[in-house]
């Protein structure tokens, strides 16, 4: 394997969980709720995954594992937000803080236990293709799930009856209820749909990119991930774009660092974050352009008069 | 079943009062059960935790030490949430003004003179505005999600800090820890009561900050600005506010807060500076302002609350072997009970049975 190649490799690892826990929050804004939890959704879901992964031995129980965790933390953001119509801003902080400490706390029994990495699959005939073939068909199950999630949110949003309705519910709640559409059903949905990608996100982050449990080991993701969000102006194929330049970013701080060039690690470290203040600038300063792909009714709340 | 709201012709000022207790006692009550699930006699952790470390007064100096950077940092997101400006950056405007304020104890470590600490007081305040001013500049004039970037800087203050104090603010005689040389005696903020304990004069700045805000929002139009904008930015244009000037504002008293906060905490409790100088009390405060109701004296009994899960999460660990992780869990339960009963002071909860509905669903 190249050089090349091996970085390519790296950079998809380091970018799947930002598309994935993006993906998730790209159809929960859509149908018009703003959960800022997803760094909190994201922790959950990789100690769901290193403890289900080591309380069978299987890495692929392990998935099912953030998939389900992420998805029932987040149904405590629907029903504060949507039956007790909370703010939703400080509904996901605090599912955020929640998340940080209660990940910490169960995860302390595993703290330095060696983890069940989930190997690769080879996919027969392409991954014999040079260069791409080492690339793209010889990944894990999670990347592959995440591009077959980016090709099927965006049908689902952009073709199907149900997609048009999230979208309704996002752009205007009250024309939607009028409609006879549930809201607030649709909202639950959307919002676990979020905590389940999210927990996807997570579990990729034990048992792929760093196949252990440290505290606080996704640093940030979750938010980049929202950030993400507001880059790929809520659609699927950018966001897809976005998460690798990202990726990208992340993992070519990590080389400039081993080759040692005369920059400070820190600072170097300080990319990602940077560029996604950079990249939220220019993104946003057309407020034109913000303000007719932003869903309308982003972050408020929604109660059915009766 | 389902829970149905109906919104209360009138602000309930009952449950005002009464939201925020019943939302302790939620939390403690949900405590006891993750207590009895660690295998621990609840009421005994409970004890621990909440109420031994306010029985002793060395402790309860502990206990203002803990709460002055948490109030102080409360008070001014105050001002910005009510604004409707959400600072979510705290912690990096805390760690740049410790930063910022650091610099003549440091730097200038044989420049004697009473000025240093009221200099390096201004220093931090300045530090944390100035760091708070970069999302305030994005969202006035970017219109930028000042959450998000909010957000990403504390990371690059974080590091920034890091880089410091491994590098060329490094102690030469620090046996290549990574912390910068001790403050000199006169840039140590002093204490408030020596004799009783350690509790410095963050504390006191706090609660003159609390007191200040606090006749700020109720009395001055400032004050009247600031709620206007926050509940309807139309409203406020309407009344002559801007609420362009208003994002200014806010970010920058609440970073000269957070930023005094920081330069308070390295100069009274830690003495130098090193890599980790907060235990996230820029986060916490975010829970500390909510508890509060956004009411700068609501929030001195709050800053007391949170202060005391860090204390009671020391003790705990160290008297009946809990993880000091408990504390983040308290503090998020908290934060969702808190938010949770709010809602009683708006609506009145409906619990319906029967599965049969009423109108067009």
């Amino acid at each position: 394997m190249s050089i090349f190649e091996a970085i390519l490799l790296t950079v998809i690892t380091a970018s799947t969980p930002l598309v994935i826990a993006a993906l998730g929050e790209l159809v929960t804004e859509r149908s018009g709720v703003l959960n800022l939890g997803v760094e909190g959704m994201m922790i959950i879901g990789a100690v769901g995954a290193f403890a289900a992964a080591q309380l069978t031995g299987s890495a692929y129980i392990g998935i099912v594992g953030g998939i389900v965790s992420g998805a029932l933390f987040s149904l405590l953001f629907a029903f504060l937000t949507l039956t007790l119509v909370t703010n939703q801003v400080a509904t996901g902080l605090a599912l955020t803080i929640l998340g940080l400490g209660a990940s910490g706390m169960l995860g302390e029994a595993f703290v330095g236990a060696p983890g069940i990495r989930l190997l690769p699959i080879e996919i027969p005939v392409l991954s014999a293709i040079p260069y791409v073939g080492t690339v793209l068909f010889k990944q894990d199950l999670i990347f592959y799930l995440s591009i077959l999630l980016v090709v099927g949110v965006n049908w689902f949003l952009f073709r199907s009856r149900t997609g048009l309705k999230i979208r309704a519910i996002g752009d205007n709640h009250a024309s939607a209820h009028a409609l006879g559409i549930n809201v607030i059903r649709m909202r639950y949905l959307a919002v676990m749909f979020g905590g389940a990608c999210a927990g996807l996100a997570g579990a990729q982050l034990s048992l792929i990119y760093t196949p252990q449990w440290t505290e606080n080991m996704s640093s940030g993701r979750g938010w980049i991930a929202l950030a993400l969000v507001v880059f790929s102006s809520w659609r699927p194929w950018r966001l897809l774009a976005g998460g690798y330049l990202f990726g990208a970013v992340t993992i070519l701080q990590l080389h400039a660092q081993a080759f040692g060039i005369g920059i400070p690690s820190q600072f170097l470290s300080m990319l990602p974050y940077a560029a996604t203040v950079v990249v939220l600038i220019m993104i946003s300063h057309n407020r034109r352009t913000t303000m007719i792909n932003t869903p309308a009714s982003l972050g408020k709340a929604f109660v059915p008069d009766r | 079943m389902r829970i149905e709201l109906e919104k209360r012709p009138d602000v309930s000022k009952l449950f005002g009062f009464v939201s925020p207790l019943l939302a302790l006692v939620l939390t403690l009550t949900f405590g006891a059960i993750m207590f009895a699930m660690l295998g621990k006699d609840p009421a005994a952790a409970l004890s621990a935790f909440f109420v031994e470390p306010l029985l002793e007064v060395w402790s309860l100096h502990e206990l203002a030490i803990k709460a002055a950077p948490l109030i102080l940092i409360a008070v001014g997101l105050a001002v910005c949430y009510r604004s409707n400006n959400w600072n979510i950056g705290a912690e990096g405007q805390f760690t740049i003004g410790a930063i910022t304020g650091s610099y003549l104890p440091i730097v200038f470590y044989d420049w004697h003179s009473p000025l240093v600490l009221p200099l390096m007081l201004v220093l931090g305040a300045l530090g944390g505005a100035l760091f708070a001013a970069v999302p305030a500049l994005l969202k006035a004039h970017f219109n930028t999600n000042e959450i998000l970037t909010s957000l990403m800087l504390v990371y690059i203050a974080q590091l920034f800090l890091d880089w410091l104090v491994r590098g060329a603010w490094r102690d030469p005689k620090g046996f290549n820890f990574p912390v910068s040389r001790d403050f000199a005696p006169e840039a140590v903020l002093p204490a408030i009561w020596e004799e009783s304990g350690r509790a410095h004069w963050a504390f006191v700045f706090a609660i003159i900050a609390a007191i200040g805000v606090w006749f700020m929002l109720r009395y001055t139009l400032k004050g009247f600005e600031i709620v206007v904008l926050g509940q309807s930015e139309r409203a406020g244009r309407f009344a002559g506010f801007s609420a362009k000037k208003m994002i200014w504002f806010s970010f920058l008293f609440s970073g000269a807060l957070a930023g005094l906060a920081g330069i308070s905490e390295v100069s009274g409790s830690i003495g130098h500076l090193q890599p980790a100088i907060s235990p996230g009390y820029g986060f916490t405060a975010i829970i500390v302002a909510f508890l509060g109701r956004l009411n700068p004296l609501g929030i001195i009994a709050s800053g007391l609350v949170l202060a005391l899960t860090y204390l009671g999460g020391e003790a705990a660990q160290l008297s009946i072997g809990i993880s000091d992780k408990v504390t983040r869990v308290f503090q998020g339960l908290l934060l969702f009970f808190v938010l949770s009963c709010d809602m009683l002071i708006y609506y009145k909860i409906r619990i319906v049975w029967s599965r049969a509905r009423g109108g067009a669903v």
